[in-house]
């Protein structure tokens, strides 16, 4: 295995610098909400976890059709990086909303379209992975693998639509259009809006970083698994 | 020369719908001369059936509410037993690739399994409704409820039965479909819930409409991926 680019290598500096800085403005740039007071620090973050998991998600099923129309395995390991970075990223984004949920909802969970659909995303991650450990053959998994990332990105917006339409929403809608039933909504400082994109470039960049080291990893396991099969 | 002619002249790929046509024949008469399939999945639905009778204690006020949560339950979880099954039977006894071989369009192979599926499960759901309406005493002899079922196990199906023939191509092939399948059709499941006890409760036909078009739309989108797919999910 080649060592680290150099790119690669500042990136990982950068990445940390970015997310020290980060830290910095939640706590002592940002404005204190008026109602939630500290609790709403966690906003920052949460949203930034949210778009790096969306980030993931649209990674993914670009990468599934792309391996289906060109049958080269790069795409394949690109792919399984996007899920699993993905997955990790939803995970903590609902971790982050249940600790902000408890205080100003008053519950750690809801059935609401938001949450619902971040959990139904994350069962179908786990079914990628699950379905992925049952195929030898590395080709059949990665063209199944690409199977079930597109059908996967393809009912997912269908479940948050069909969620949606059932049932209306309690979440905040930050940005865009108010939501007059929405409980824990608030009006964003300047410094607020700032801090919160700084969230999201810092975590963009914490995203590319994890993504390259993912692809490395994934191309050592693919040399391994290669190796093995010459062995045998 | 002539006998060249003569093949040439002799058309050797049968057309796409007798193809599909085919397949389904071959299907539904395997089954009527062996009926594992069909009994399995009636004696499944209804072990669910008694199941939640037992969990929710089914009284009339829990009946109204629960009713259609009850029978897309037992849909959905017979329906993963025959979807299993009807692929399992392809895969164990080298049918699938037979047909592999057969000079037809790949997707005449989906479409045909897809609809023998889709016989089977209605089968077994027009053999559930009036069982359950006699056990519990509710009329399920409801038009909407009829076409909303119709709509909802075409889309759960054309799922069903291309991630079944992945499935079954797997390891870990008897545990694979449910898991594989559940979280990409909860769309039909909150839909057919929904329009399901709006049409038993009577609504007007507006508020259960936004269901039924959730329902059309997931089955175009869905029948169109599969068809897009299928070819690499048995490719070679």
């Amino acid at each position: 295995m080649k060592p680290q680019p150099v790119a690669l290598k500042v990136l990982n500096v950068v990445s940390v610098l970015l997310f020290l800085a980060a830290l910095g403005m939640v706590f002592l740039y940002a404005p204190l909400e008026e109602t939630m007071n500290y609790v709403q620090k966690i906003f920052y973050f949460h949203v930034a976890n949210a778009w790096v998991g969306m980030l993931g998600f649209i990674a993914a099923a670009v990468a599934g059709v792309v391996y289906l129309v060109k049958h080269d395995q790069k795409w394949d390991i690109i792919e399984l990086a996007a899920v699993e970075i993905s997955l990790i990223f939803f995970i903590t984004t609902i971790i982050t909303g249940s600790i902000w949920a408890r205080p100003v909802w008053n519950t750690w969970w809801t059935w609401d379209t938001r949450l619902t659909t971040a959990t139904i995303l994350e069962m179908i991650y786990i079914a990628y992975l699950l379905l992925r450990q049952g195929i030898e053959d590395p080709d059949r998994r990665a063209r199944f693998g690409a199977v079930y990332t597109i059908i996967g990105a393809i009912s997912v917006p269908i479940t948050f639509l069909s969620i949606r339409i059932v049932s209306r929403t309690i979440h905040p809608v930050v940005i865009g259009a108010t939501n007059g039933t929405a409980t824990g909504s608030f009006n964003m400082a300047p410094q607020m809006l700032f801090t919160m994109f700084f969230a999201l470039f810092t975590f963009s960049a914490i995203f590319v970083t994890l993504f390259w080291h993912r692809i490395r990893l994934g191309q050592l396991a693919q040399q391994v698994e290669q190796l093995k099969l010459e062995e045998f | 020369m002539n006998n060249i002619q003569e093949i040439a002249e002799h058309k050797p790929t049968p057309g796409f719908f007798s193809a599909v046509g085919a397949i389904i024949w071959k299907d539904l008469s395997a089954e009527l001369r062996s009926r594992e399939l069909l009994s399995a999945m009636l004696v499944f639905a209804l072990l669910v059936v008694l199941i939640f009778n037992f969990a929710l204690e089914l009284d009339a006020g829990t009946r109204r509410v629960a009713t259609p949560g009850i029978l897309w339950a037992t849909f959905a979880f017979a329906g993963t037993l025959g979807l299993n099954r009807s692929m399992a039977v392809e895969k164990d006894r080298g049918c699938l690739d037979g047909l592999l071989l057969a000079p037809v369009d790949r997707s005449a192979i989906y479409f045909g399994k897809t609809i023998s599926n889709l016989a089977f499960m209605l089968i077994v759901e027009a053999v559930v409704l009036p069982i359950y309406s006699v056990l519990y005493n509710t009329n399920l002899f409801n038009p909407g409820l009829i076409v909303v079922i119709l709509l909802g196990s075409v889309g759960y199906v054309a799922v069903g039965t291309l991630l079944s023939s992945m499935a079954v191509q797997t390891r870990t092939r008897d545990v694979l479909l449910p898991i594989l399948l559940f979280p990409v059709v909860i769309p039909i499941l909150i839909a057919a819930v929904k329009a399901s006890s709006g049409f038993l409760q009577g609504l007007a036909l507006t508020d259960v409409m936004p269901y039924i078009n959730l329902l059309i739309v997931y089955d175009v989108i869905f029948i169109a991926a599969a068809y897009m797919v299928f070819d690499f999910v048995v490719e070679e």
